[in-house]
């Protein structure tokens, strides 16, 4: 029986974050009341003109600069004509063979490898309405449908990859780290569920050591990773199936139904529109200079991956750390900030990690919106630190820090959450539970070591966790003479 | 003289000087429209209390004592293909039957600022399809001139308005000639302006890098005031240039010394006889007021056609895909899915010209045939922009006549679009190389008049109108009685 290598190359619709849509100013906001967000520009009035928004040429640089790609000087938009009810137009403003960038690629970790995967092109697009079907969940069965354009004319950029992936789990890791970086940079918030992030796979499969393509099949609705992992596998199977059996593959494009984890055909080659591209007459070429790519060059911020194995080399971050530290730019920069303030890299990785994160997944917050600052932080763990605070109170005082974004100074000193390191305290509180548990005394003086946490732990409640526990458990091995 | 006689500008400074109110002027000229439009059937639509009351906005300044702006008070009709918010705006299509614009083209903002009361809306060939009037859904406009005859297109309505004295000034838009051949037919002033000089945003796209909004008016010093009203960048259109404003007045009547003017082999080779002899006569008279004439060759001109009728319909045939019955306009009935309802409402909305440009249009960007057609016609087009280059380095201006003939009988080339096509010959060139040009009135063929092209350099407009003004007092063309 043929081995069989997969051949797999994504497409992916990434919703450019701005306020204002491609060729107008409506709102771009997600989630309006239908045709609220509307114009004659974007609802496609007879004699309305687009005039292309340019903070989506920046943003388009942005990414193209972040995956190697050579940004082209000239830029023009194409017609993309086809109808459909929610294409106010009947054609589409895109980019054909003048794309803005061109010819990159991303690396992506794969179970511990490198995979450099190429990216033939990134070019905008305006985004088309929505349909909404009546009567029944899709057209089937629906007694009629309603338009809803806030949705067209949102900016889009379309990022191509060579078909340089061979499995569905480098497609989904692809597909992530994709999405890491267009987050990362601001391009694209990253959102599945609003559709902000959207995904086509080309799929077809060769005989192991040859070189051309077999015939492709392309997958389209993967919403999610999972999905593009899913569906990726499914469709392999399908392929090998009938190759095995010495059938052929037939060039269509299939649908992905997440619920039933199923793939139907759509249409096939023959069925395929030619959507006739031309220069859309009503927008000028676009000149990127130099001088413009330098600009959003130097703008441009350190890359996740980048940052990872800087975090690993530089301040001795475990992978796992390095990796938590980047996941997105709001925990790197708030990292990055803290530890500006002379915090230590792995104590602010812990907290971030472990409380902090523990904290904002139990009230659905994030760092950007909570009120925990970086110096706040970096103040709680100088005091942590410098012994002024135990490690239990430090706990107390992230949750108030969250919850309340007082100062630690302020919270230690209204609440005496102060580590008591006076001696005198400390050794009349160990004398004091040494004489309500004889029992634990008895023990000690025969050397069991472990009783030593039971009666630390009694001291530390008396002191409502304020004595200093180095300072207890030094006390308690002088006076049982333990090492 | 009526009051309906008068030019635009002297129409003005009686307003201005309170000689005669605004109101008495627009109410001049809508009773003319009543008067005449039974047999012109020049306006689709007619917007009297618009008109009438923007007028007593105009008159009450007056009475205040508030300065006027240019032309302000000098009421206009618009072609009905340029968008008015609440008023109808068909292109003259079954398509857009009924069809209330939500917005104002910037051409319309600007006039209601500048206070020229609208009379209507104007008829055209569908779409702007056409060169005599005839593709319109809605009715057949009539030459003043002779009403047997076509007032050209397809800007025909907005010619016939000012040459039979329904309006002193309109707008029109000029694809491959539609404003300087019906100019030519009527026997007015008809000026395209450069591409990019004024703004498209609410100029319903036949296509959109040849189309451009411009005017009728009855002499060369009204065009050159409307110019000034009309230029200028629009932010809402990125083809509008955004240039330094500019007086296009200023050189009217301080004649050029040392003019040179081409006259370019290819534009007198197919004329008859008869008209060939007018313009030598014509050449004559202006040669011995001391304009050189200079014969020239523009070699690529002979394509233009061919190049014109691929990229306008390629362009239409994506402009007019949203007329696809789903958000306004007309939709057929009884159709059972949205391809049907789309195919169908499209099969019933549009006319057959419209339909052929489509047609040829989806064919030639086709898969297969877009390096063939569409990519080959772009560069014959950039060679037609050169040919003109080279030309302007020798003269100052290019001028020919308008078209081949004057205007022909209503019908008379209805079943022969290929015929039809041809009347555009002389006009189509500047289009394609996106300068600017105009049509005045320089003698009669047959009782009808006959149109004398000024075709200028890129935004040289004000030279243009110069040239225009002095052939023009030259001339001495009397107008339709």
């Amino acid at each position: 029986m043929t081995q069989w290598e997969v051949v797999i190359g994504l497409e992916i619709h990434a919703q450019v974050t701005t306020q204002s849509k491609l060729f107008c100013s409506c709102s771009t906001q997600f989630g309006s009341t239908p045709n609220t967000q509307v114009c004659p520009v974007c609802t496609g009035m007879p004699g309305a003109l687009p005039v292309l928004n340019r903070t989506v040429l920046d943003k388009a640089i942005t990414l193209g600069l972040a995956t190697h790609c050579t940004i082209n000087e000239h830029n023009e938009f194409a017609r993309k004509n086809y109808f459909y009810p929610d294409l106010p137009k009947g054609y589409q403003i895109s980019q054909l063979d003048k794309p803005i960038c061109s010819l990159g690629y991303l690396d992506v970790e794969v179970d511990g490898s490198t995979r450099r995967i190429g990216l033939t092109r990134i070019h905008m697009e305006e985004d088309a309405g929505k349909l909404v079907h009546q009567g029944s969940d899709n057209i089937k069965g629906a007694t009629h449908s309603l338009v809803d354009l806030n949705r067209s004319s949102v900016p889009l950029v379309e990022i191509v990859s060579e078909p340089d992936i061979r499995s569905a789990k480098e497609a989904k890791a692809y597909m992530e780290s994709m999405a890491q970086i267009v987050r990362w940079l601001g391009v694209c918030d990253g959102n599945l569920e609003e559709g902000s992030l959207r995904c086509d796979a080309n799929i077809s499969l060769r005989p192991k050591g040859t070189e051309t393509l077999g015939t492709k099949t392309e997958v389209k609705n993967l919403n999610s990773f999972k999905s593009v992992e899913r569906a990726i596998l499914l469709e392999i199977e399908r392929q090998t199936d009938i190759l095995d059996e010495g059938g052929t593959i037939i060039q269509e494009t299939r649908h992905y139904n997440e619920a039933t984890n199923s793939t139907k055909s759509l249409r096939s080659k023959e069925e395929a529109h030619d959507y006739r591209y031309f220069p859309d007459p009503d927008l000028v070429p676009i000149a990127i200079d130099r001088a413009w790519v330098s600009r959003i060059e130097q703008t441009l911020p350190e890359l996740p991956t980048a940052r990872h194995k800087r975090y690993q080399t530089e301040l001795g971050l475990s992978d796992y750390d390095a990796g938590k530290m980047t996941v997105d730019r709001e925990t790197g920069d708030f990292f990055e900030a803290t530890l500006s303030l002379g915090s230590s890299a792995k104590e602010i990785a812990n907290w971030l990690n472990g409380d902090i994160s523990a904290w904002l997944k139990e009230h659905s917050s994030t760092l950007a919106i909570c009120k925990l600052t970086p110096a706040h932080l970096a103040e709680m763990l100088k005091e942590l630190i410098n012994g002024t605070i135990s490690g239990k109170i430090a706990k107390q005082l992230v949750d108030d820090m969250l919850e309340t974004g007082t100062h630690p100074s302020t919270l230690i000193k209204e609440k005496g959450l102060a580590q008591v390191n006076d001696t005198g305290a400390i050794n009349q509180m160990i004398d004091i539970v040494l004489s309500e548990n004889p029992k634990a005394v008895e023990d000690l003086k025969a050397g069991k070591v472990q009783t030593m946490g039971f009666i630390v732990g009694q001291v530390m409640r008396k002191s409502q966790g304020k004595a200093n526990p180095d300072q207890v458990n030094k006390r308690l091995k002088e006076l049982f003479s333990l090492s | 003289m009526p009051l309906i006689h008068k030019p635009a500008t002297e129409l003005h400074e009686l307003i201005k000087t309170k000689q005669v109110s605004s109101r008495d002027v627009t109410e001049a000229f809508l009773a003319q429209i009543h008067h005449v439009e039974p047999s012109l059937n020049a306006f689709l639509t007619l917007t009297d209390d618009l008109a009438l009351s923007m007028a007593d906005a105009v008159d009450q300044k007056v009475s205040k004592g508030l300065p006027l702006g240019p032309l302000e008070g000098v009421p206009i009709a618009i072609k009905d293909n340029i968008c008015t918010e609440n008023i109808p705006t068909t292109c003259a299509s079954t398509i857009l039957k009924g069809f209330l614009p939500p917005y104002n083209a910037t051409l319309i903002e600007t006039l209601k600022q500048a206070g020229l009361p609208i009379l209507g809306k104007t008829n055209m060939d569908e779409f702007a399809m056409g060169s005599s009037t005839e593709t319109s859904a809605y009715q057949k406009t009539h030459n003043p001139w002779n009403v047997d005859c076509v007032p050209g297109g397809s800007s025909g309505g907005s010619a016939v308005a000012v040459a039979g004295f329904e309006a002193p000034l309109s707008i029109g838009s000029d694809t491959g000639g539609s404003i300087r051949q019906p100019a030519s037919f009527c026997g007015n002033v008809g000026l395209k302006p450069t591409y990019g000089r004024v703004s498209r945003y609410g100029l319903i796209a036949f296509a959109s890098s040849l189309d451009q909004i411009g005017s009728f008016a009855n002499n060369v010093t009204d065009t050159a005031h409307l110019l000034n009203l009309l230029a200028g960048h629009d932010p809402k259109d990125s083809t509008s240039l955004a240039l330094e404003k500019e007086d296009f007045t200023r050189l009217l009547g301080s004649p050029k010394k040392g003019l040179r003017v081409g006259l370019p082999n290819e534009f007198f080779k197919h004329l008859s006889p008869e008209v060939k002899a007018l313009y030598t006569t014509l050449i004559n008279t202006l040669s011995q007021d001391g304009i050189e004439f200079v014969w020239l060759d523009l070699p690529s001109i002979e394509y233009a056609l061919a190049t014109y009728y691929i990229i306008a319909p390629a362009e239409a045939s994506s402009n007019l895909a949203r007329y696809d019955g789903v958000r306004f306009g007309f939709r057929a009935a009884g159709t059972s899915s949205t391809a049907e309802m789309i195919e169908q409402s499209r099969s019933q909305g549009f006319g057959a010209e419209v339909k052929r440009r489509i047609l040829i249009g989806t064919y030639v960007l086709s898969s297969g045939y877009y390096d063939a057609y569409y990519k080959k016609a772009q560069k014959v087009r950039t060679l037609i922009k050169k040919d003109f280059d080279r030309a302007f380095e020798q003269v100052d201006i290019i001028a020919s006549p308008t078209t081949p003939t004057p205007a022909f009988k209503l019908g008379e080339k209805t079943n022969d679009p290929l015929e039809m096509y041809l009347s555009d010959i002389m006009t189509i060139p500047l289009n394609l190389a996106g300068l600017p040009g105009l049509s005045i009135p320089c003698g009669l063929h047959n009782n009808l008049p006959m149109g004398w092209q000024l075709m200028g350099k890129a935004f040289d407009e004000a030279r243009l109108l110069q040239v225009a003004h002095q052939m023009e007092s030259l001339i001495g063309f009397g107008g339709c009685a």
